[in-house]
């Protein structure tokens, strides 16, 4: 049998799916190990169990001076720029976009903008966003959005023009005004594709969040990581990896739930 | 009093005739068939028809009116796919074959009350009604085209226009699609204009079946003229000519 053919059983691929996963944790096991034997002040790879009790102790004891718990701090301050800044991407993505696809007159005067704008690279601006915008809130939102918004237009646009004419021509003959195609026609059908883009562009908003974070900030779950870096303090490093891994998880998986549940027709030839 | 009447159409593109002097007058409530080889012009016509397309010469008119820029809701189409909202409901998408023409594109209150039971109607009509609630995905492609025809009659359009409208379907749907087309038309009376590659179908369903074709042609160069109507068959009586010869000509008859 051709290697393409064979298919994993139920048990199997749950314990294939699980085999990185265990793989990654043994290796960084016995690295760690390696060291600590060597010298049991080592902070490099700390012990698995540290990082258990460092984990533990960031998300429950507050800070000594303020009594604030640090690492709940910085992730409400991350998850708003990083939502605030997606939210605003994905509504201008969305308008601009309905509009190159759907009036002939934006698509001529936007398209070749939106897509030389998509080459600049984002962090290149954030000195510029820096001197503009000051250090505050305002500018990491805005390194989001100049970062991800070009990106997810560019992909509705093409979207809203791969709707069959056919089906623009049919609500022309429903007596269907342009703003009733925009609308009822357009709009439904690009959603679920809006939300895969948001899904897609998590990964590089979060980049720009962090590295916005770790250049000029006071609070956050980027500017936290680069502060700690100075005294090598992998536990905690690590413990705001993985924090943020699985905060991007679960946003994603949310995406993916809400896509389901709202647009059931894309499943319906399945 | 010709209904539709095409005068003097030509249309070309990028300097390449496809139609050329297209003439051709035709009755309310008829039935015309529209056949030819690929790429002679036939699609092209139905989609000037539809004012999609606007003729770089001549122009046509629906009952004597200004001749269109653009699709409007005098026309009804049906497309051989890709005809209805994927994204609604087959009771919505008839709907909307009231609805799209409001400002917002939705019907509210009393009239969407009044669209609802029309739209039972109908769908008791198209033989829909068990899937009312599915979406058009879920739907065969025989359904999909009368929830397709089911919502372009609702918007009444005082000419309907079938691009290939049985192309994709199996022979045994394509039958009953026939069926289901005349016993519609013998309601409604609508005019009718049926683009089909299939000419037993063309005359069984047709009035008068009109065949594109070019009239002149240059071996060294076949894209230099432009296809016309060749010929103009009528086709009524199952395509028998002179079945009504004794209602014009009564003294041919014996006795």
């Amino acid at each position: 049998m051709r290697l393409i053919n064979r298919k994993p059983g139920r048990t199997l691929g749950a314990a294939l799916a699980a085999l990185p996963f265990v793989l990654v944790l043994i290796g960084y096991s016995i690295g760690s190990e390696i060291r600590l034997s060597a010298n049991p002040a080592d902070k490099l790879l700390p012990a698995l169990s540290t990082i258990g009790e460092t984990a533990q102790r960031l998300f429950t004891q507050g800070d000594r001076r303020t009594g604030e718990i640090l690492l709940w701090k910085d992730t409400v301050a991350s998850l708003t720029r990083l939502l605030g800044g997606v939210g605003i991407a994905a509504g201008l993505s969305l308008v601009i976009g309905m509009a190159i696809g759907l009036l002939p007159y934006a698509r001529r005067s936007l398209s070749g903008f939106v897509a030389v704008l998509s080459m600049v690279p984002p962090l290149a601006l954030l000195p510029i966003l820096f001197i503009v915008f000051g250090l505050g809130e305002v500018s990491k939102i805005v390194l989001i959005v100049i970062g991800i918004t070009p990106f997810m237009t560019r992909d509705l646009a093409q979207r809203v023009l791969d709707i069959p004419r056919e089906q623009i021509v049919k609500a022309q003959t429903l007596g269907a005004s342009s703003l009733v195609i925009a609308l009822r026609v357009a709009l439904p059908q690009i959603l679920p594709r809006l939300i895969a883009n948001i899904r897609l562009s998590l990964g590089s908003a979060w980049l720009f969040l962090i590295a916005a974070e770790a250049v000029a900030s006071d609070v956050g779950l980027g500017y936290r990581i680069f502060l700690v870096r100075r005294y090598l303090a992998m536990d905690v490093i690590l413990t705001y990896v993985i924090w943020i891994t699985l905060l991007a998880f679960v946003i994603d998986w949310l995406l993916r739930q809400l896509s389901r549940r709202a647009f059931p027709w894309m499943e319906a030839g399945l | 009093m010709s209904f539709v009447s095409v005068t003097d159409v030509w249309q070309s593109y990028g300097g390449r005739p496809i139609l050329e002097r297209v003439n051709v007058e035709v009755e309310e409530g008829a039935f015309i068939s529209i056949v030819g080889a690929s790429g002679c012009g036939k699609s092209t016509f139905l989609r000037m028809l539809l004012a999609e397309e606007l003729p770089s010469r001549g122009a046509i008119r629906i009952d004597g009116g200004a001749p269109a820029v653009e699709p409007n809701p005098e026309r009804g189409v049906v497309f051989q796919r890709y005809s209805v909202f994927p994204h609604l409901t087959v009771r919505e998408n008839l709907l909307a074959g009231e609805g799209f023409r409001t400002a917002l594109g939705r019907l509210g209150g009393g009239a969407r009350r009044e669209a609802l039971a029309r739209a039972e109607e109908t769908l008791a009509r198209i033989g829909l009604n068990h899937v009312a609630d599915q979406y058009p995905a879920s739907l065969s492609g025989g359904m999909q085209q009368r929830l397709a025809i089911g919502q372009a009659l609702a918007a009444k359009p005082r000419v309907l226009l079938l691009d290939e409208p049985f192309g994709a379907l199996d022979p045994g749907t394509r039958l009953q699609m026939h069926g289901f087309l005349t016993e519609l038309r013998a309601e409604t009376r609508m005019t009718v204009f049926m683009v089909s590659h299939d000419l037993e179908e063309a005359f069984k369903l047709g009035d008068r079946v009109l065949v594109f074709d070019k009239p002149r042609w240059d071996p060294d160069d076949p894209g230099l003229y432009g296809a016309t109507i060749t010929y103009d068959f009528d086709a009524s009586d199952g395509g028998m000519p002179f079945q009504r010869i004794l209602d014009r000509y009564p003294s041919l008859g014996p006795g």
